[in-house]
This record gives C-alpha cells, structure tokens and sequence, in this order.
C-alpha cells in the first residue's frame, strides 16, 4: 500500500514536473532559460577544472560587487560607455549620411567603392596607432580611430538598403510632390529600418571591442586599461568581472531601448 | 477642371534605337475621361511616367492648365504603391502637405463612398488586392488633383472584382468629375468609362485614332450595348483591328 502511494506521488510530481517543463519552453521563456543553462555550464566546467585561472560565477559576482562598492568598476565602465556613445553617434550619423548617399548616387558610389573598400580592410588595430601616432594621446585621437573603424560598415550596410529600396514608392512619393524631408521621413527611413537596426546591433559589438583596445593602448582610464592591468595580473576573476557588467549593460541597451524600437517601428507587419 | 495639351516631339530610352514615342499630340477637354487604348509594351506607361514628371528625357510639352511644370496629378499605378506602415487614412493624409478640416471631410467622404470607412484604421497587407486598388484611388482624388493619371489600374484583379472597382470608379469620377487619362489594353474596359477613346500605334508610339463613345453614361453596365459599339469600331476602323 506505501509503495503504491509513493508510486502516485512520485507519478504526480514527474507530470507536474513535465507540465512546467512544457511551459518553462515557450518561446518567451528560452532566453531566461538559456540564461540559467550557461549559468549551470559554466559553473560545472570551474568546479571541474578547479583553477584559479577559471574561476566559478559565484567569485566572478563577488568580485564584481567589490568593484561595485568600490567605486572602481562604475567609474571605468561610465567612461568607456561616454566613449562608446560619443563615437557610436558620430560614426551613425556620418554613416548613414554617406551610405544613403552612395546608394542613390551611381555617379558617387563608383568614384568612392574602392575608397570603401581600402578602409573596410585597414585593420581595426593600425589606424588606433595611426591616429595615436599622428594626433597624440589624447581622447580626439581616441574616439577618431573608433569611429574611422566603423563608418565603413554603417556605410556598407545603408549604401545596400539603399539600392533595395522600393522605386514605385519613391515614383508615388515624386509624383504626389513629396518634400524631401517628407520623403525621407515616410518613405526611405521606413525601408532602411532594418538595414539601421542591423547597423546599430553589429555597431555597438563592433564598437566597444574597439574601445577596448584604444583604451588599452593610449588611455589611462576606461575598461581597456583596466583590463590591462588585470592581465599584468592573471586576475581572471577581474577581467571576466568586468565583461559580464559591460555586455550586461548592453543586453540591458537591447532590452529597453532597440527591442521596444523595433516593435514599435514593426508593428505594421 | 483645366484643359490639358500633351505634346512630345521624341522620345528615346538610353540605348534604343527608335524613339519610344514619337510626334504625340493629344488634347483632353476639362473634365473629359480619355482612355488610351494601344498594345502592351507599346510605351503607355512611359507616356504617363512623362506626363508625371517621373521620366523628364524628352522633348515636348506637356500642359496642365497653365501650369508646365508641377502640375497638381492624381496618379493610379499599375500597382497600388501603398505605404505598407502606414495605415489605410495616413496613407490618403500623407499627400497633403498641410491638411484642412475640409480636407479631412472630403478624405472621409471618399472612404465612405469607396466603403473603406471600417477599414481606415487597416494596414494595407490586412486588406484584399479590391480594397488596395479602391485606397490608391482615393490618395489619387483626395489631391483633387487637375489630371488624374490612371495606368491599367484593375490588371491584376480577378474579373469579378475588377467590375467592382470600375464600377465604383465610374461612380465617383460622375459624383466629382475630374480629366483623365486612364491606361487600358482591354477595349471593353476602355468602351466602358470613357468620353473619348484614343488608339495607339505601336513603337514609335503615336495617336492612330480618336473616337468619341457614344454610349449614354447610364448603358455602360450593359454587356451588350459595349459588345455593340465594339462592333461599330470593327466595322468603320479597319485599321483599328490589331487593337480590338
């Protein structure tokens, strides 16, 4: 009779069991789900390898509340995000402005392709010492070499949408007398969404892995330095301490401000 | 309501060898509907793109009223050319540049009249291919515009709801009349709505013949009587056969 009923209760939790499973993998509950999965792989892979050079989440989050309270971390995240702000913006701007103009232009685009093309493939790493080298160590030369580094992707991605863009709806918006102003905001922003979105996403990647790297090479603050440090140092637990705060701000980026703007911007479809 | 005289000396795409069109002269009365009838690819389309101001490579002149240059054109493409993230009345609104009470009234009436009133709210992809086409014609009377350009507006649609359309077209251009020029290679369509019939030559395009339709507005539902003035054409304009 006992083994019966735990027979029951051990049946009733496994369907329970199965029932959450089921609703824990809706679609809208992967993302946490996945969250929790690599929490899990990566605490199993730092319990197994027992190394100081691969330490648990549990002492990467410790750390990173020491570097909260401190003052340390928020100080050097703050002044790398200004950068990555400040350079992010202009090289949009400037991106966009060109890309758009590119792709409308047949006459432009040939004359400026190969232009294109010579500083798509300069590396990231030569024009931080060019700029460092002929501009000095300073924040200018900085947020130069960032944003010379991204440009020619904004353009690429924006001189493409630009080429697909519909021609019957820009014919309907010329013959209905539309302002350029008119045209660009109904028309030709709504097409390019996507090409911005995707400019914007591998921007922010590309951007602060950049930044990274200029600050590790000519600055004296900002992650890059410290991240610097920390390798003189082999504090791993640091180094992974400050890249978990950096991407979490911008999952956070995605989360509240590009998802909301996407859903908004798509929700004719 | 204006007067519109077109006139195009030559026109020659890039790379071609004869002109597109060619020594066209075509006057429209204010208020007339005029229906180009010629073959497909014959340059239909060019000459509408031209009088639009869309395609400005040629030489003529092209008046609307007074006006040679910028016009005030209703334009109907062959495809509905909506905006698809904007609703059904942003759609009609965004060709005003500063929209009056008036305006809204009008756009309102339109949309009643054109039965869309329910659906104003709609994005174009939650409406049938009918209700796009009826939305194209709205946008291209809400301008109340001087020449209302019409470029094979119902070639896509199953016949059923192409007689629909034209129907309800054929009711408003009545209820506010405006010139137009309207694109077929369908004569029956052609025979149907319009005041005055205009055969086209093919490439040079040039005008073969002008007819006036000499149907009463209130028979033009009747098979019969189109069949029968088809017929006439047949048996006067012996030239017009490639096209009938």
């Amino acid at each position: 009779m006992r083994i019966v009923v735990r027979g029951k209760r051990w049946k009733t939790f496994s369907l329970r069991f199965l029932r959450d499973f089921e609703f824990m993998t809706q679609s809208k509950y992967l993302p946490i789900l996945s969250i929790f999965a690599f929490l899990i792989f990566w605490f199993g892979l730092a319990v197994f390898l027992q190394s100081r050079l691969f330490p648990s989440p549990k002492i990467v989050a410790r750390v990173l509340w020491q570097q909260c309270e401190s003052g340390e971390l928020p100080y050097h995240l703050g002044v790398t995000l200004l950068r990555l702000v400040v350079s992010f913006t202009i090289s949009m701007l400037l991106g966009c402005g060109i890309g758009i103009a590119l792709g409308r232009s047949e006459k432009l685009n040939a004359f400026f392709d190969n232009w294109l093309i010579i500083f798509l493939n300069i590396p990231a790493l030569v024009t931080i010492i060019l700029c460092y080298v002929w501009f000095g160590l300073n924040e200018s030369a900085a947020i130069l070499a960032v944003i010379l580094n991204k440009v020619p992707n904004v353009i690429v991605t924006l001189r493409e949408g630009t080429r697909a863009l519909d021609k019957e709806l820009l014919n309907m918006a010329k013959c209905y007398q539309f302002s350029r102003m008119k045209t660009l905001r109904h028309v030709i922003l709504p097409q390019l969404h996507p090409f911005l979105m995707s400019a914007t996403r591998s921007g922010l990647a590309l951007i602060w892995k950049i930044i990274l790297m200029v600050e590790l090479l000519g600055r004296s603050n900002g992650m890059g330095y410290q991240l610097h440090l920390f390798f003189q140092w082999f504090d791993i637990a640091s180094i992974l301490a400050y890249t978990v705060a950096f991407v979490s701000v911008i999952q956070a980026l995605e989360f509240w401000m590009l998802k909301p703007l996407d859903n908004r911007a798509l929700k004719w479809r | 309501m204006t007067d519109v005289h077109i006139h195009i000396h030559e026109k020659i795409h890039r790379g071609a060898k004869l002109p597109t069109i060619e020594n066209f002269a075509l006057t429209l009365n204010a208020g007339e509907f005029v229906c180009l009838v010629g073959q497909s690819g014959c340059g239909k389309t060019t000459l509408l793109n031209s009088i639009a101001g869309l395609d400005s490579h040629f030489s003529g002149e092209i008046r609307v009223g007074n006006q040679t240059k910028n016009p005030k054109i209703g334009f109907v493409f062959q495809q509905p050319c909506l905006l698809p993230w904007r609703t059904v009345r942003e759609n009609i609104d965004v060709v005003f540049t500063n929209q009056n009470a008036e305006q809204i009234l009008y756009v309102d009436n339109l949309l009643d009249f054109m039965q869309l009133t329910a659906y104003s709210n709609a994005y174009p992809k939650q409406l049938s291919e009918g209700m796009r086409r009826r939305v194209s014609i709205i946008r291209a009377f809400a301008v109340n515009p001087n020449l209302l350009l019409m470029d094979e507006p119902f070639v896509s649609l199953d016949a059923p709801m192409a007689r629909e359309v034209r129907f309800l077209l054929q009711q408003l251009w009545q209820q506010r009349p405006h010139t137009v020029l309207f694109v077929t290679h369908d004569l029956r369509e052609a025979i149907a709505l319009a005041d005055k019939l205009v055969f086209l030559t093919s490439r040079p395009m040039r005008v073969l013949r002008e007819v006036t339709v000499s149907i009463p507005r209130e028979n033009r539902h009747d098979i019969h009587a189109i069949e029968n003035f088809r017929e006439f054409l047949i048996q006067n304009y012996p030239e017009l056969q490639p096209l009938l």
